[in-house]
């Protein structure tokens, strides 16, 4: 029993940051049509400048502001300088356009920092424990859910209560009857890359809260977690990214902690991917289906 | 209000539009009619911005617009019903006429959303509805509804009655009676050519790309000749 929520925590705790980067994934799926492989290019960015800053003694509020400022700036950056350009393009350039900014992320931190690990000190308290009721939580575990529970309780806001929320959603749902009612392309497709890049930015804070240090490839473990969460979810679907998220999590706490002790990490990662082949083979549309058909 | 000179469409190699020029002048309702594959709906489109012409020129107003991107069309006071309506099936009716009021001023807004529930008292009952979930007349008249949040200039409707039953059908020419009596201007494409020629002011004739009449709407809807082309489309 102690176990199991143990597990439980731990699982959520691991499943709020993929919900978090899934979400975005799917934003930017929901008005493009790209999945964004550059997105957890995202965290890589917020870590290299809490690197920078935290050589500087700079204290961890003012980093995890600064984490997600840069994120957010880098993805308003990347969608300005390069989706822009071949919005109207194929579905498989645009992907490859995303492939090539993933690449061009990586060779440029090797090249500007270095492409070895550059570590700096996380605060003091982020292996805490908290004992209740004789369970051990990770402080971490709890704060990374209750922060994911904050985001995505004004990210529900936003996107039900603002014009800007209700336009991305219009837009994901039928990109040109939304222009036909006057949304902006450039406005609204910017506001998505800028909304994306804040949930990749607060997942980045609670990653490198956990393990404070930078390197080229920091954001390729995560995107591959990320983009499978988007899918099980149902690719476009935001409440489909969260659940996929969590779900991910929790299955890879629950196969490490049951399969025999030892098992490396790559081998846990292989039942989570046999599992969600067979979610696939099962469900091919995802979790939840994204509304297409028509009405008449 | 709307001058449309020698436009020309193209998808890829098919040309849909073979320079087409037409009218429509302050206050008037035009039906534009025509076969399937006529190119009616190419015309909506490209005046309203979402198809590029290859050549020829959209005056709106009196100010050139060819070639504008559809929301900034919006604002210069052109508004599109589509074809298949395109309403947002996921949001509510009312987020569906927040997002069509997106070119207003938040006062504008409000008051287009009351106006919006008094003209449209069904809207009104199913307000936090997901329009997914509406009857097909209830999504048409969402469809226009949004329309009209931006207080069109010029409305354009693309096939208004398509697929509605023959009751729903009358709502909608009941609707198009009392938007005329508005003062608003129109370009109606419909399949139920007669009804529409004999609500409008003008019409035009569309078949394969080319216009082949045009005159005053009773005029046109009593010539059979014209219909005698048009399998199942005579209503």
């Amino acid at each position: 029993m102690t176990t199991l929520l143990q597990n439980i925590v731990d699982g959520l705790g691991r499943g709020s940051t993929y919900a978090l980067l899934a979400l975005g994934i799917s934003l930017i799926f929901g008005v493009m049509h790209l999945v964004n492989f550059a997105h957890a290019e995202l965290i890589t960015v917020g870590a290299y400048v809490a690197y920078g800053l935290a050589r500087a003694d700079v204290n961890w509020w003012v980093l995890a502001v600064a984490i997600v400022a840069s994120a957010v700036a880098a993805s308003v950056l990347v969608e300005r300088l390069a989706f822009r350009w071949v919005r109207n393009a194929n579905p498989f350039t645009m992907l490859l356009t995303s492939f090539a900014i993933e690449r061009l992320s990586h060779a440029l931190w090797q090249v500007l920092v270095s492409p070895k690990k550059q570590s700096f000190r996380g605060p003091s308290w982020a292996f805490n424990t908290w004992t209740a009721a004789g369970v051990r939580f990770e402080l971490m575990d709890l704060l990374t859910i209750a922060v994911t529970v904050a985001v995505l309780a004004l990210t529900a806001l936003v996107f039900t209560r603002t014009l800007f929320g209700i336009a991305v959603r219009g837009a994901a749902e039928d990109f040109d009857a939304a222009r036909l009612m006057g949304v902006r392309a450039n406005r609204v497709i910017s506001g998505a890359f800028a909304y994306a890049g804040f949930l990749a930015g607060v997942a980045a804070v609670m990653i490198l809260l956990r393990s404070p240090t930078a390197e080229p490839t920091l954001g390729a473990d995560w995107l591959l977690k990320a983009v499978v969460a988007a899918v099980i979810g149902g690719l476009g679907s935001f409440s489909g990214a969260v659940i996929g998220g969590l779900a991910l999590g929790l299955a890879e706490v629950f196969f490490r902690s049951y399969l025999p002790a030892g098992t490396p990490e790559r081998l846990t990662d292989a039942f989570v991917f046999a599992l969600i082949a067979v979610l696939f083979i099962v469900r091919p549309q995802g979790l939840f289906k994204v509304s297409t058909a028509e009405r008449v | 209000m709307l001058q449309v000179e020698g436009l020309t469409t193209r998808y890829g190699a098919i040309t849909a539009l073979h320079g087409v020029s037409l009218r429509v002048d302050d206050g008037e309702v035009v039906a534009l009619v025509g076969p399937n594959g006529a190119g009616k709906t190419t015309l909506l489109n490209t005046v309203a911005g979402l198809l590029r012409p290859a050549t020829g020129t959209i005056r709106l107003a009196g100010a050139d617009v060819t070639g504008r991107d559809p929301a900034s069309l919006v604002k210069s006071g052109l508004a599109l019903v589509p074809e298949r309506r395109r309403i947002f099936r996921d949001l509510t009716v009312e987020e569906n006429l927040k997002l069509a009021g997106i070119t207003a001023s938040a006062g504008q807004r409000r008051t287009r959303l009351a106006e919006a529930k008094a003209l449209f008292p069904v809207l009104d009952t199913k307000w936090h509805t997901a329009a997914g979930y509406l009857s097909g007349g209830e999504a048409q008249q969402l469809a226009v509804a949004r329309a009209l949040m931006s207080d069109p200039r010029l409305l354009l409707l693309d096939e208004p009655t398509l697929g509605l039953a023959p009751r729903l059908v009358d709502v909608i020419f009941e609707l198009l009676a009392t938007l005329r009596s508005q003062g608003r201007t129109i370009l109606v494409v419909e399949q139920n050519a007669r009804r529409a020629l004999e609500l409008a002011d003008r019409g035009y004739v569309l078949r394969t790309g080319h216009l082949v009449a045009d005159g005053p709407g009773g005029e046109l809807a009593a010539r059979a000749d014209l219909f005698a082309a048009f399998v199942g489309l005579g209503g």
